[in-house]
């Protein structure tokens, strides 16, 4: 039992296998993502009543919210991801989470610029040093640190390992400094969906926000799909099965 | 196993002895930074009163970085670093030998020079007292917590500003519970939970810290 599975996991970690399925997902995954997208912005910019306080303009959270929650979903796969690299040494783990780095800090800038142009109107800021933001800053320099390291170190596999602890390192500290800067100063509005008796967001106005979050994550997961086969070429090229493969292209 | 332990920090001890300028500049850096900011920002008292805490945090922080990246540099130069990881001896416990010689060297003047400078920064004796406190728990933390970034860029040409890069992310709790706990005794508010914060972070750091510096090490190494 235990036999086959690991087979089967790693059959399909492979380069070779993980091109062919990625290949066949990725339409999928776009066309699912575009339809989530369509219904989620329909939904939230012309069905969802406006607010009774803040009126039009917290629309934004339907972008706002999605972005914030895929840069700690980023963040998270690629410490598992990591974690799954440097114990069982799967090359295509690593591949992930480097395709994974710059999407999650875009995410976390997307989430800050939104927040930022939703502050002004409510808050009179631009910024405001509260805690979620300030955490949310610290994040992107988690990982625009991550980024600068790999980048800086030339062999791939060492990068990749030097990597990999380093976003391990990040997840032990990344509650510590969430609640450090909560607890040193906060203003943000509390959670209104994750709230365990009953979400304080009405009906109208969660649908959209849970379609615009699929939307995200799924986008996330064609996007990151795509840079993951385009590193494995770069680092493959040499390999028997991307020769076989672009060959084949050539000659047909 | 104690005797390696004991011998790696005389060893690094004197090694710092003999190159005084390795522990001397970072001080010298620490009094400097503190020195700019009634320049830069007001002479007032009641205004460095109020900045004295995160200014004097914050020089540590700094100053500290400047003298981390000498931890392993020396070693890694001179080859003694891959002795140490192909020595009998575990070495997270070597790893904690040289923090340990790290923090006698960077941490421990700073604590010491601290008051004076606590002082230029007209701020009063329960200040003085809780900033000592926190420099005590915090400063091992610091130098704990740096060891990782050292380890991971210790094998990069130019690893001075990436190692900032990475460290400083992570040294945000300890500024914020120290200062923290320092404005609240100079304010006469009760600080207790703020150091007990620290002490925390400092076992935690204690723990896991050396097993992922000497993971690094064996990283960069390979």
């Amino acid at each position: 039992m235990w036999n086959a599975i690991w087979v089967f996991f790693h059959k399909w970690a492979s380069p070779r296998y993980f091109y062919r399925l990625s290949g066949a997902v990725i339409p999928w995954l776009w066309a699912l993502t575009l339809l989530l997208l369509l219904g989620g912005l329909y939904l939230g910019l012309f069905v969802a009543p406006p607010d009774y306080q803040q009126g039009q303009s917290y629309r934004i959270i339907f972008v706002h919210v999605p972005s914030a929650w895929m840069s700690l979903f980023i963040y998270t796969f690629m410490a598992v991801l990591s974690g799954i690299y440097l114990i069982w040494n799967i090359k295509l783990a690593d591949v992930m989470v480097r395709s994974s780095a710059m999407l999650g800090a875009s995410f976390t800038f997307l989430a800050l610029a939104t927040g930022s142009l939703w502050g002004k109107p409510m808050w009179g800021a631009w910024w405001v040093w509260d805690a979620r933001l300030t955490s949310e800053l610290i994040l992107l320099f988690l990982y625009l640190g991550y980024l600068a390291l790999v980048n800086a170190i030339e062999d791939t596999r060492t990068a990749a390992r030097a990597g990999g602890v380093l976003i391990l390192v990040g997840v032990v500290n990344i509650p510590i400094i969430h609640y450090s800067v909560e607890w040193w100063n906060t203003l943000h509005q509390g959670a209104t969906v994750t709230k365990l008796d009953k979400p304080s967001i009405h009906v109208s106005m969660l649908i959209p926000l849970l379609l615009m979050a699929g939307a995200f994550q799924l986008y996330y997961f064609s996007l990151v799909l795509m840079r993951a086969r385009v590193e494995l070429l770069e680092r493959e090229w040499r390999s028997e099965w991307v020769r076989e493969m672009m060959g084949r292209g050539s000659d047909g | 196993m104690i005797k390696a332990f004991i011998a790696l920090v005389r060893r690094d001890l004197l090694l710092a002895f003999r190159h005084r300028a390795e522990w001397f500049n970072p001080l010298l850096f620490f009094g400097m930074i503190v020195t700019l900011f009634p320049l830069g920002v007001s002479p007032e008292a009641s205004v460095l009163r109020v900045m004295a805490p995160g200014v004097i945090w914050i020089a540590v922080l700094l100053a500290g970085l400047f003298s981390l990246d000498s931890m392993f540099r020396s070693d890694f130069d001179d080859g003694a670093l891959e002795q140490m990881v192909l020595s009998p001896y575990p070495l997270p416990l070597l790893v904690l030998a040289k923090v340990l010689a790290h923090w006698l060297v960077s941490g421990l003047p700073m604590l010491l020079m601290a008051p004076l400078l606590a002082l230029l920064m007209t701020m009063p004796q329960d200040g003085i007292a809780m900033l000592e406190w926190t420099l005590l728990v915090g400063t091992p933390l610091l130098s704990l917590t740096g060891s990782i970034g050292v380890a991971l860029t210790v094998g990069l040409r130019r690893g001075g500003v990436l190692l900032t890069l990475i460290v400083l992310p992570l040294y945000i709790p300890v500024l914020i519970f120290s200062t923290n706990a320092v404005s609240a005794a100079v304010a006469g508010l009760p600080m207790g939970g703020q150091l007990d914060f620290l002490l925390a972070l400092l076992v935690l750091a204690l723990t896991l810290a050396p097993f992922a510096t000497a993971q690094a090490l064996r990283i960069s190494l390979s």
